[in-house]
């Protein structure tokens, strides 16, 4: 059978039109990145002007005086003396093990990417509650981030701003956002009706509502996006090095390309105590915070 | 001088996409169930109207589905009316806008929920004063306030504790509580005490019995107990399928339910705690008028009656006199004692407010017919073990209503 039948074969474009498609629409991006490329790496900045402030505070700091401060915020968050030392000995690990300069790279990326992911994705969250259309309309684009490969993305961002630390972030947070987003919404549709009701019918306006009674009863759910909306970030932290983002993921990827086992080990299990101490920390703080809200006597 | 505060004309709701397109066809009269299966809409209310007067306790009644919360949504536009008009002293709510639909709810009514509705994250105290912190009132001066009502309610103390520490009473004491705090006129109660346990129930039913005589507030009560709304209820409304089937006083309701529905509900309810010794007492039979023991007994013995009632010349009821006591009294010669001079027994009078239940002793002990007086002192009627009795044993018990 020489004659190609859509009985045996699926219907194909021919090769001529699928190329034209392909050459309009990079053509199209690519001119898109050299007229307003600029502007925009001008637009962020600022952004990268924290980044390496943030970058060279925690790395130019003495390492106790890091240390102490991070033991510190994590007793502040948690309450809990167990777990401060736990923070402060696995820190003092990862450093002995040679990671330290590494792991301070990453946890400043970490945290500028979470900070931008909760300032950008609360409000969305927000407004998908507010508007059930905007839910329809942000639902998918939400399921495409999430399930997009990851490399996919970073093309365009590549091609747009080419390598470094911004196009690392806006990576790290294209992927890691949706948790919060979604979260948002939904713990802000989850607060009791009859409580918000309430609140209507003591003549509380829109923005002592969100303020006073939605977010704060949200405030559990959110927690949970924000909690795993870092340990995306930190996924995805490997995979922004191979744009040129410094920390953790280099040698991780060294390491694949010239198979060094136990670098990559280490520095894998490096970012592993990093996330165990964002996710406990995070959730010990929401815990303690929201004690009262769980119902039940105490 | 009409005192009415609340007038609600000609309400309709109706739940769906297309509300309007539907009313036509409710104002048809078509039924809920024709109108679900033809449109998909579903009928809430219809044609509700009410008068509401100030100071009164106005109960609305009915069973689930009958548009009983819907109902009370309306008063402060929780829910918005397919058609109709609320007016609250001369402004129908219906057409305030945002601000001031805002500024009506923070100052005309508040509510109490079933689920209490209480701010979670909010200390007691907080939650108290949230509708004065919505007002936009001082910290200091908001919680001075919730201070005085917590104590009110009972609940001193427990300012600083979380709803989620404490029992669903306390919870809904603070509730009340909360609603007071904003000193507004009128009280939207949605089956305020429906989520509680019958004791502590009943407890709350007289608190609020309570607070009321001191406060004069209009409260619109929900519920779906009848025996709830005899208690509370100066007129109650009942409510079926969003409609109104009957309203009024609760002895009417009790003594002339005006369909089947009512009467099926009232069949069940305790009478000897709804219904008061007015509306079931008689004329009192025989009123002694004579001056002296000698002559009552020469009159009683020429009626029928073997005892009557001694009143004053000025209506004041001094005492029950027995056939065999006159007899006994004119043998020892007081034949020509005046009353004052004679040594009656004191006999227990009844209050013709009172509630049945709280006489059944009495009446139950004495060998004739109590005699119920009124606050002055004045002989009203009698009540005696046979017509108490007919009244709680038989509900199809014809009893005089009285035209008072």
């Amino acid at each position: 059978m020489a004659e190609k039948s859509w009985i045996t074969d699926i219907p194909e474009l021919d090769r001529g039109t699928l190329l034209t498609i392909r050459k309009t629409l990079d053509g199209a991006y690519r001119d898109f990145s050299r007229e307003y490329g600029d502007s925009i790496e001008a637009f962020f900045d600022p952004l990268l002007n924290f980044l390496i402030w943030f970058e060279k505070l925690l790395l130019d700091s003495p390492w106790w005086v890091v240390l102490g401060v991070i033991a510190g915020l994590a007793y502040a968050a948690s309450r809990s003396v167990k777990l401060t030392i736990g923070v402060a000995i696995s820190l003092t690990v990862v450093g002995y093990f040679g990671m330290w300069d590494d792991t301070m790279r990453t946890m400043s990326i970490i945290t500028v990417c979470t900070l931008l992911a909760i300032v950008v994705g609360i409000p969305v969250g927000i407004a998908m509650a507010r508007s059930n259309r905007i839910q329809a309309t942000v639902t998918p684009m939400l399921d495409i981030m999430q399930t997009m490969p990851a490399f996919v993305y970073l093309i365009p961002v590549v091609m747009l701003l080419g390598i470094g630390r911004i196009p690392g972030v806006i990576a790290v947070v294209i992927y890691a956002i949706p948790p919060v987003i979604r979260l948002t919404n939904l713990g802000i549709r989850l607060v009791d009706k009859e409580v918000l009701e309430a609140a209507t019918a003591y003549g509380a306006n829109g923005r002592q509502r969100l303020i006073g009674v939605q977010l704060p009863l949200a405030m559990p759910t959110i927690m949970a996006g924000i909690n795993q909306t870092i340990m995306m970030a930190l996924a995805m932290v490997v995979i922004a090095s191979m744009i040129g983002v410094k920390g953790l993921g280099q040698p991780v990827l060294k390491s694949i390309t010239n198979q060094y086992f136990t670098i990559g080990l280490l520095n894998g299990l490096a970012i592993v105590v990093l996330a165990i101490i964002f996710d406990r920390v995070s959730q010990a703080y929401g815990k303690r915070t929201q004690a009262h809200l769980g119902g039940g006597h105490e | 001088m009409s005192d009415t505060l609340i007038q609600v004309k000609d309400l309709y709701k109706v739940f769906g996409e297309k509300p309007d397109t539907v009313m036509p066809l409710v104002k048809q009269g078509k039924s809920k169930d024709d109108i679900l299966a033809e449109t998909g809409h579903t009928v809430g209310l219809k044609e509700i109207n009410l008068e509401i007067k100030r100071g009164e306790i106005f109960v609305i009644m009915g069973l689930s589905g009958s548009g009983k919360s819907t109902l009370i949504r309306h008063f402060n536009r929780l829910i918005e009316p397919t058609a109709g008009e609320i007016i609250v002293e001369g402004t129908d709510v219906m057409k305030l806008g945002k601000t001031e639909l805002e500024q009506f709810r923070r100052h005309k009514m508040s509510m109490v929920f079933q689920r209490f509705g209480l701010m979670p994250h909010y200390t007691v105290i907080e939650n108290v004063s949230y509708g004065l912190k919505i007002q936009g009132v001082e910290k200091g001066e908001r919680h001075q306030k919730a201070r005085e009502w917590l104590e009110t309610v009972g609940l001193k103390g427990y300012e600083e504790q979380y709803p989620s520490q404490l029992s669903g009473g306390q919870q809904q004491r603070v509730g009340l509580a909360r609603a007071l705090c904003t000193d507004a006129e009128i009280l939207l109660m949605d089956e305020a005490f429906s989520a509680l346990d019958p004791l502590i129930r009943s407890e709350m039913q007289d608190q609020l019995i309570e607070l009321q005589q001191k406060l004069h507030k209009t409260i619109i009560f929900i519920t779906h107990d009848l025996d709830e709304a005899l208690r509370l209820g100066d007129r109650i409304a009942i409510l079926k399928d969003g409609l109104l089937v009957q309203q009024g006083e609760p002895e009417e309701i009790l003594l002339h339910p005006a369909d089947d529905y009512v009467e099926a509900f009232v069949k069940d309810v305790n009478r000897a705690r709804a219904l008061t010794v007015e509306t079931v007492m008689k004329e009192p039979a025989y009123r002694i008028t004579a001056e002296t023991i000698g002559e009552a007994l020469k009159q009683m013995k020429a009626g029928p009656h073997d005892y009557g009632y001694v009143v004053s010349n000025d209506g004041e009821f001094q005492g029950v006199a027995t056939q065999e006591w006159l007899e006994e009294e004119s043998a020892s010669g007081h034949a020509d004692y005046t009353w004052e001079q004679a040594d009656m027994d004191e006999v227990s009078t009844i209050s013709s407010d009172a509630v049945l239940e709280t006489v059944i002793p009495e009446t139950l002990e004495s060998d004739h017919p109590v005699p119920v007086v009124d606050e002055e002192g004045h002989l009203q009627g009698e009540l005696s073990r046979s017509s108490l009795a007919e009244v709680l044993v038989d509900p199809n018990a014809e009893v005089e209503t009285p035209k008072s």
